[in-house]
């Protein structure tokens, strides 16, 4: 115990007398203690039903390379959504970035362009995922791809991640000392050299913390994707057929289950585990990553 | 001479990039743009085909019989939004005062965690949740009901859902508070619940009010959390125990198999649901704006 804290301290006694004489500060106390509780009890008995219900049902033929309605494996459904978080990366993320180093780097004070920008990022960031999904499936599915797809989903997530991409990497830059940038131009590099000599590799860590934070969503995702990329179980073989990711894998299953259902639901449990465990996962990484950051 | 091109060279390099850092900037635009004109063109044909005031206010929502009434899904999404409010709000907002106010260090630091995990969950893991779990555990409560998914259910997952938006949003809020008011209230004579309660939470009232509304956003907007939960009979719910649908389930559900006019009038519906996010968003902008003048 340091000293300030020796000096402050109250006994349990007297605390109790204090609060029996200010009965509404009890009764305030009571309540915010109680939204702890009810909090940590919630997660704690979701977590708990998942994985004791979960965990017995991973058995090794729901990781065959091949999905059949015996085996119901979601191996394909998991190498589906590498997939997808791959190609919808590579479409949000130069896009994200760049939007970002405009906002922050380019764009002058003031400017009409930045302020519409930032309310069309907003209200991105604010449209539900089922939205998403069906302006997905009307321009993809009926008017270029013809039918669900790979490509469309990926197309459709990551209009929905830009926002994320777009406002962690314009936090990560404007974090830059503004020193780096002045030294860099003292010694007589330009604008875009600055930017990614600099200022960049400065960032990286905030902007990676931004990008991992998105792969959780597109992880997570399932409404966007039901009318976009479809559920057809299974690999496909080109990026313009259908091809079901974990969580879609895990709303078929629930949504489409052949009697006896019993053998659906278990699968279904073992399914949310790997999803849930996916997801915490990513986010912990991006979690640790932005307290990396942060602590520097 | 050689020098003179290479400055230019580089001059026309830094422009040409500034102009495609702009052109990327530009897509959130034209995304926004283009999901309003797709989905409004897709959808109000169709609704003037049925005619705005059949659609809005027609109590019956019969595909077959080509009767497309959305009025039952309006008031089933306000009512599982509002239950999700009642039930959410006072334990995210009592949460959130603890968390900042009252927590001790080393208690914060498991807490904070557990929060990134309710936020971290996907949706469609709550729906199975809900529905392996709360259905059976409310028709448990509820023997004389057909079935434990209702109002009831699709609001308690919906107030989970949308906890861990309050509680972060409002708790940072509380955190950006200058600690003069706690410490003068303090000083006043007031107990630490007093102050906290009394000076320091008024004061951060226009982010904890941000919070409710940002959950509100996502309540409305969530599907796959409520479809399993909520029963789906497109009827006005009577009471908290009865089958309600929402205009994301209604979407989702028949998406897949419709055609023609159904299929037009299903987009119809995410034109409403369209528009009541707007209106959401835009409020919760102006509140956001209100709050930084202050």
């Amino acid at each position: 115990m340091s000293k300030s804290e020796a000096i402050n301290y109250i006994p349990f006694k007297q605390k109790l007398r204090g609060y029996l004489k200010h009965p509404m500060s009890l009764f305030l106390l009571i309540l915010v203690i109680g939204a702890a509780v009810i909090t940590v009890g919630l997660v704690a008995i979701l977590l708990g039903h998942l994985l004791i219900k979960g965990i017995p049902h991973i058995k090794p033929h729901l990781f065959e390379w091949k999905y059949t309605t015996d085996n119901l494996s979601m191996m394909p459904a998991i190498i589906n959504t590498f997939i997808m978080v791959i190609l919808t990366l590579l479409i949000a993320v130069p896009v994200g970035i760049s939007s970002a180093i405009y906002l922050v780097e380019y764009a002058k004070r003031g400017n009409k362009v930045v302020s519409v920008i930032r309310l069309t990022t907003e209200t991105l960031a604010g449209i539900p995922s089922i939205v998403f999904g069906l302006f997905g499936f009307i321009v993809f599915n009926t008017m270029i791809f013809k039918g669900y797809s790979m490509i469309g989903g990926a197309l459709t997530l990551s209009m929905m991640v830009l926002p994320i991409i777009i406002r962690t990497t314009e936090e990560a830059l404007i974090s830059v000392p503004d020193l780096f940038r002045e030294g860099s131009f003292g010694l007589g590099a330009g604008k875009l050299r600055t930017i990614t000599r600099i200022v960049l590799p400065y960032a990286m860590p905030g902007i990676l913390a931004g990008i991992i934070l998105s792969i959780g969503r597109i992880v997570g995702e399932t409404a966007a994707l039901i009318f976009t990329a479809g559920t057809i179980p299974g690999v496909p073989k080109a990026l313009t057929r259908s091809g079901r990711t974990l969580s879609l894998h895990l709303f078929e299953l629930v949504q489409n289950p052949q009697a006896p259902t019993d053998r659906y639901f278990n699968a279904a449990y073992a399914t949310a585990v790997v999803l849930l465990a996916l997801v915490v996962l990513v986010n912990a990484l991006s979690s640790f990553i932005a307290k990396k950051l942060s602590s520097k | 001479m050689n020098n003179a091109s290479n400055v230019n060279r580089g001059k026309f390099r830094e422009a040409a990039v500034k102009v495609m850092f702009l052109a990327a900037a530009c897509i959130s635009i034209i995304a926004v743009a283009l999901i309003c004109v797709f989905i409004f063109a897709n959808g109000l044909p169709a609704i003037k085909e049925i005619g705005l005031k059949e659609f809005l206010l027609g109590q019956k929502w019969k595909p077959n019989a080509d009767i497309y009434g959305i009025f039952p899904m309006i008031i089933g999404s306000l009512y599982v939004t509002a239950g999700a409010i009642v039930i959410g709000v006072p334990v995210g907002i009592l949460m959130a005062v603890f968390m900042a106010r009252f927590c001790p260090q080393k208690l914060y630091k498991l807490l904070k965690p557990f929060v990134e995990l309710l936020a971290g969950i996907p949706s469609v893991v709550y729906g199975f949740l809900g529905l392996q779990l709360l259905v059976p555990l409310i028709h448990g409560l509820f023997p004389e009901q057909p079935s434990g998914s209702g109002v009831l259910a699709a609001s308690i997952m919906l107030g989970i859902m949308i906890l861990p938006t309050i509680i972060n949003v409002s708790e940072s809020a509380i955190k950006a508070v200058p600690d003069n008011y706690y410490e003068g209230s303090l000083a006043l004579g007031a107990t630490h619940e007093r102050s906290v309660f009394f000076a320091v939470l008024p004061a951060a009232k226009s982010g904890v009010l941000a919070s409710v509304i940002l959950g509100v956003g996502r309540a409305i907007g969530e599907t796959m959390a409520v479809v399993w939960v909520a029963g789906n009979a497109p009827i006005v719910p009577d009471s908290i125990l009865s089958s309600v649908r929402t205009l994301t389930s209604n979407v989702v559900m028949e998406m897949g198999y419709s055609t023609g006019l159904h299929r037009e009038a299903l987009i119809g519906t995410a034109v409403v649901l369209f528009v009541f996010i707007l209106i959401i968003n835009l409020s919760f902008s102006a509140i956001k704006r209100g709050g930084k003048k202050q």
